[in-house]
């Protein structure tokens, strides 16, 4: 978006529905500390606005209407706030539960749903007016919600170790439950294609896979051992697992008290490499293309980001943006990534080609970067 | 944050004879960031459970400090001694049961 047309539109905004303007090179990022999103364009690399008053957003994500306009936001405090990217406002707020971990919204568009440590559960919500429509109480924490095709979620129990599937394509909603899943699942990834649900474990060495396209998905541990004889490293901050996980044939995934991303073959989810890394991985992203992953640590190595080549699996480059990285987003081609510094209070953008830095964008504590594109992803 | 609290936090360690200084605004700042990672931001709990004063209040200063120091085998809680020094567990223990955040 050009900033002669902004000025325009900011200009005439009495005259000219704010709906004229496009929103497909917007995003928003999280200012945790303040409670705030700020409001920015990709291809003019700025800030373009703020939108505050939405409680504690700690840890906070959020999920895009399929019109690029509205987007969810999942506080910490278990705040679900809808806000309009356009009118640069809140629309709706509701406190669904005492605290939450995040959310995502079906693939019709219809429902938002949102995951919870206390009380344990999903809770799902009408993403027209945010009234629930449907409470799955779990007597656990839950974590690794995901949207996937045919207006369903899934997601799985810390406590538990179960997997649960919500149908929600009828009028009465099904719930499948998947037990075996293992000790303490932290985070789950789904596959663009909805198909492969990944899930990390915190108490056991190994993952879990499920084939989401079978009849009766059965539980398949991938990376058996993987740690086996190598003693445990604190873990400082919990790995997240995303759809940014595929990269060429492989997925990249970071491993738990070790050092390293662990590299499986897509197909088979055998093993096919480890990468030392710098400290434990926090996020492992694939660039877009996959020909690149970006990996951020866990206190207090959080000021590094290493590049590692998917073809040779070696680091490629590594840097310190400063104190805090806390999140990675690629634009939706990967030509540029943003990157939260926290104790900087800066966004840093850099060209993901010559690791050139192009731009900082003050900003209060920034912590995730979403950009509208997810809108049209499955599982992000 | 209360200065006051920091005072009083900062002196009981003066008086313990420790000799090494307490970067307190930087571990007040760790306590929010990191700890909160897992206990939120407030300390109010996410996957590791309430920190809050009401919370720890039944728990001697000294279980609260080897907590920190070396973690909970078997659960997410990592042991903080290779980043931590005793005085500044100890200090942190005083800033929690105070509700330095608040």
């Amino acid at each position: 978006m050009k900033r002669v047309f902004l000025g325009a539109v900011a200009a005439m905004a009495l005259a000219i529905p704010a709906t004229a303007q496009p929103t497909g090179d917007l995003g928003l990022i999280v200012e945790r500390a303040s409670g705030s999103l700020l409001v920015v364009d990709q291809s003019d690399r700025a800030k373009i606005g703020r939108i505050t008053g939405l409680g504690d957003l700690s840890h906070a994500s959020l999920v895009y209407s399929p019109d690029e306009r509205f987007a969810y936001v999942f506080g910490r405090d278990g705040g679900l706030t809808k806000v309009d990217i356009l009118e640069q406002s809140i629309v709706n707020r509701v406190m669904q539960a005492g605290n939450s971990i995040g959310g995502a919204i079906s693939d019709d568009g219809r429902f938002v749903a949102v995951s919870n440590y206390e009380p344990g559960g999903v809770r799902i919500f009408d993403a027209e007016t945010l009234e629930m429509v449907l409470d799955i109480p779990t007597q656990s924490k839950t974590i690794g919600l995901v949207d996937i095709p045919g207006t369903k979620f899934v997601f799985s129990l810390w406590d538990a170790g179960e997997t649960w599937i919500v149908d929600l394509s009828a009028e009465t909603a099904e719930i499948t439950k998947i037990e075996g899943m293992g000790t303490n699942p932290y985070d789950a990834l789904v596959t663009g294609d909805g198909r492969t649900y990944i899930t990390g474990l915190f108490g056991d060495d190994h993952l879990t896979a499920l084939d989401l396209w079978q009849e009766t998905p059965e539980p398949m541990p991938i990376l058996p051992g993987y740690a086996e004889g190598r003693e445990g490293l604190p873990v400082y901050k919990m790995p997240h697992l995303e759809g940014w996980a595929l990269a060429g044939s492989e997925f990249v995934l970071p491993a738990v008290g070790q050092h390293e991303v662990l590299w499986v073959d897509a197909r088979d989810l055998t093993e096919t490499g480890r990468t030392q890394t710098h400290g434990q991985p926090v996020f492992a992203m694939a660039r877009p293309d996959g020909r690149h992953v970006w990996v951020n640590f866990a206190h207090p190595l959080n000021d590094t980001i290493q590049v590692i080549d998917t073809v040779t699996k070696q680091v490629i480059h590594e840097f310190k943006p400063g104190p805090g990285v806390l999140h990675m987003e690629f634009t939706p081609r990967g030509r540029e990534v943003w990157l939260s510094v926290r104790d900087a209070g800066k966004v840093m953008i850099y060209d993901t080609q010559t690791f050139e830095k192009l731009r900082e964008i003050d900003a209060e504590s920034p912590s995730g970067i979403f950009f509208t594109a997810r809108a049209h992803r499955t599982g992000l | 944050m209360n200065k006051i609290v920091l005072y009083l936090a900062l002196s009981s360690a003066a008086i313990a004879g420790d000799t090494v200084p307490v970067d307190g605004p930087a571990l007040a700042r760790l306590v929010q960031q990191d700890c909160g990672s897992c206990h939120g931001l407030t300390l109010k709990g996410g996957l590791g459970p309430d920190i809050r004063p009401e919370a720890l209040a039944h728990y001697e200063p000294e279980t609260l400090a080897s907590v920190i120091l070396d973690g909970i085998p078997g659960t997410a809680m990592p042991p903080w001694r290779p980043l931590l020094t005793q005085a500044e567990v100890e200090w942190m223990v005083d800033y929690l049961l105070s509700g330095g955040l608040e």
